[in-house]
């Protein structure tokens, strides 16, 4: 999750201001409040949401609990972040089990929110969790959806049903059925893209939501959604009491400021993100977390879980020993690359550390395919050279170079690589710091 | 009905629902500092950023303190002058044959304003040909064979998760050994930070460049009109990609006014084209800028 990292920057950049000096006046305050507003407006927070919310931090920085502050730039960033983690939803929420199954799911929103594409990813996100799920095709309106839909279910291995172009109330129905009598606990319903203002269509997603007992009806947000984003998610809820909001392509460098704008306005959790094209880019939405990143604190708390359901605990303490004894070979360099793959978009992940998004990384994006790469020559060695790289004089280099499809600098450069490791890791292992 | 009045009544909706106060501040007649807060509240309401607002705020404070007995109907017609000027009127126009190749993020339309172009163009008789190259998304070639049908045009399609370029390879050539008028390049939807789809987009353009050197072309961007400030961070990239010509504004139908487009032509001088007003057809006009501030105001 990429979103926000300017909204962190300018947050930064005046807090940056803030916190090298002593004290503060009133005055300073309201300059830093400014800015806040500035970057909030720029990062699509509604404009009202936005003035509501300095007003309120205005509030509680101004004044003594400010001034008695030995560091007041700290206090004004902890009421900051207090502040916008209300402002997000102070607890995490996640999809509720109907007490009769199946439970079932529908998705709303705007053309091009990204719900099709959602679908395949709660799918894969809720068969995980050992549900099994069948996805309905309600949208009977764009040319093709029912088409795509059945494209991503096929993709995501859950069932898929579909009646062609017809009546979508009666869709649903026949769908909710089918997943009675073929054992199905959860279906989720694919509707069209509407605008909220289309009276006839918001109808028709009531009535399908009267019609099969809709457990969780669900709002797909574009996280690019600018200040009309107070509009949408008000008439949905209004219309249809939705029971959670997702936030898709969130992968964008958006700042997402619209999230802050649609949990202002419906009070109804973000329950998830999407963040990418394939079916596992969906996340959890942690408000504080959400918040930290705001502040440029980092996603730490996200990057600890992403490293530690990627990287096996045993395999880690393993490599530990491995380093200190020096016997850190480059089939344990290949597990690493792997493991590294193994969590996700690294660029998202870089985004997480803390001041990372301060840096402008700019084009030092890191290359995934570099690692595939690296992957790539490591797996064109033999078992022998691997254990021992000393042995690889240059015709064992042309020789992998061949075999992956690379030049012979590009071998070199990655032992060069590994060695540079091994060095850091032995001076790390000898003042008794361990990088796990 | 009329096209400009298609596209008013389109806004009109937005207007009537934000409850619009501007007619309320001029009729007020006093141009104070509440005034100039309220407009600003208005123009930020409409996406059009901080600093794009400040800079219009600011010319017509200029333009009232030069006519020093302005009254309300004078100073709307202020305000309207400035947006139209930064909005500029430039027309799209094109010389045949032509390449026109579609971009934008996920889910603005790209598709949905393929068909309604090809429809445009082949109602003012010109011949078209569709390059079905978002050969990614599923089902996107069966949804734009949808369109093309629509528009009765003719459309090279392969398979799915097939090269792109390739496609617009053959349909450039199929396009020059018919002597079709206009190719009109569909491509996948892609954010825009995601650095080997922009290479890929840029390919398609080389593609293009190399095979139809004699054909004009036109590159469009497809912007969301509910899409906030980021729409400036698109439009920058894909312009670095493949040199943007202009905007397709599309969506325009709910409630937002897609007012990023006056920062985009006030920072970077790109003008928009076509407006998108609904899902039928013959729901893609002209642009024009008098009818959209009219819509937006």
């Amino acid at each position: 999750m990429a979103a926000f990292s300017n909204l962190t920057d300018r947050i930064n950049h005046i807090f940056s201001k803030l916190k090298n000096r002593g004290a503060l006046s009133e005055l300073e305050i309201k300059q830093a409040m400014r800015e806040v507003r500035v970057a909030l407006l720029e990062a699509d927070v509604n404009y009202t949401v936005a003035k509501d919310f300095i007003n309120k931090v205005t509030e509680l920085a101004v004044g003594e609990k400010i001034l008695k502050s030995l560091t007041p730039g700290q206090q004004v960033i902890k009421i900051v972040n207090e502040q916008l983690i209300e402002l997000l939803g102070s607890t995490q929420s996640k999809l509720g089990v109907s007490p009769k199954l199946p439970t079932i799911i529908m998705m709303c929103g705007l053309q091009g929110a990204g719900k099709t594409t959602m679908c395949g990813k709660l799918a894969y996100h809720l068969q995980k969790q050992g549900k099994k799920v069948l996805l309905v095709a309600d949208d009977v309106y764009r040319p093709a959806a029912i088409k795509q839909l059945e494209v991503v279910a096929n993709k995501v291995k859950c069932g898929f049903f579909g009646m062609g172009q017809g009546n979508p109330v009666k869709i649903a129905k026949s769908g909710v059925e089918h997943a009675t009598k073929n054992g199905y606990d959860t279906v989720i319903i694919d509707t069209a893209g509407r605008l909220h203002i289309n009276e006839e269509l918001m109808a028709e997603l009531k009535s399908i939501k009267k019609a099969v007992d809709v457990f969780e009806t669900l709002l797909v947000v574009d996280s690019m959604l600018g200040q009309d984003a107070v509009n949408v998610a008000k008439t949905f809820d209004e219309a249809l009491d939705i029971t959670g909001v997702i936030m898709t392509k969130l992968d964008g460098d958006t700042r997402g400021g619209s999230t802050l704008s649609i949990k202002a306005v419906t009070g109804k959790p973000i329950k998830f993100c999407g963040t990418g094209e394939k079916p596992e880019d969906l996340e959890i939405f942690y408000p504080d977390r959400m918040a930290s990143r705001i502040l440029g604190m980092g996603d730490v708390l996200t990057l600890i879980e992403k490293a530690q359901t990627a990287i096996d605990e045993e395999e880690a303490l393993k490599m530990a020993k491995k380093l200190q004894n020096s016997t850190f070979d480059l089939e344990d360099y290949l597990k690493q690359f792997e493991q590294i793959s193994k969590m996700g978009d690294l660029n998202d992940i870089v985004g997480m550390i803390p001041g990372a998004s301060r840096l402008k990384l700019g084009d030092k994006k890191v290359d995934e395919k570099q690692i595939a790469r690296n992957k790539a020559i490591i797996q064109s060695m033999t078992p022998e050279e691997r254990k021992n790289p000393k042995i690889l004089n240059y015709s064992r280099r042309k020789r992998i170079a061949a075999g992956c499809g690379l030049q012979v600098q590009d071998v070199n450069r990655l032992i060069k690589q590994y060695e540079q490791t091994c060095d850091m890791m032995k001076k790390m292992s000898k003042s008794k710091r361990l990088p796990f | 009905m009329g096209f400009f009045q298609k596209i008013i009544d389109g806004l009109k909706k937005t207007k009537e629902r934000i409850g619009f106060k501007l007619n309320e501040i001029f009729k007020r007649g006093i141009f104070d500092e509440d005034f100039y807060e309220e407009l600003e509240f208005i123009l930020l309401s409409a996406d059009v950023g901080e600093e794009t607002a400040e800079d219009i705020i600011d010319q017509l404070r200029e333009r009232m303190r030069q006519d020093r007995v302005a009254d309300a109907k004078r100073a709307n017609q202020y305000l309207r002058e400035v947006l139209c000027e930064i909005l500029g009127d430039e027309k799209f126009e094109i010389q045949t044959p032509c390449v026109i190749t579609v971009a934008g993020v996920n889910g603005v339309g790209k598709t949905t304003t393929i068909g309604k172009l090809a429809n445009i163009f082949v109602k003012q008789g010109k011949s078209v040909v569709i390059a079905a190259a978002d050969t990614f998304r599923a089902a996107a070639g069966e949804q734009l064979e949808v369109w093309a049908k629509r528009a009765g045009v003719r459309i090279i399609k392969h398979e799915e998760g097939s090269d792109p370029a390739a496609v617009v390879f053959d349909a450039v050539s199929s396009a020059k050994s018919k002597g079709t008028d206009i190719v009109l390049v569909d491509t996948a939807g892609r954010l825009h930070n995601k650095k080997n789809l922009m290479e890929e987009l840029k390919k398609i353009d080389r593609v293009i460049e190399r095979e139809h050197p004699t054909a004009t072309r036109k590159n469009l961007i497809v912007l969301d009109a509910t899409t906030g400030q980021n729409a400036i961070a698109q439009v920058e990239v894909f312009d670095e990609a493949i040199d943007i010509d202009g905007i397709v504004l599309t969506k325009l139908d709910g409630t937002a006014k897609g007012g990023v487009v006056l920062a985009i032509k006030h920072d970077m001088d790109i003008p928009v084209y076509f407006v998108g007003v609904g899902e039928g057809i013959d729901d893609l006009l002209y642009f024009d800028p008098q009818s959209y501030v009219e819509g937006i105001i």
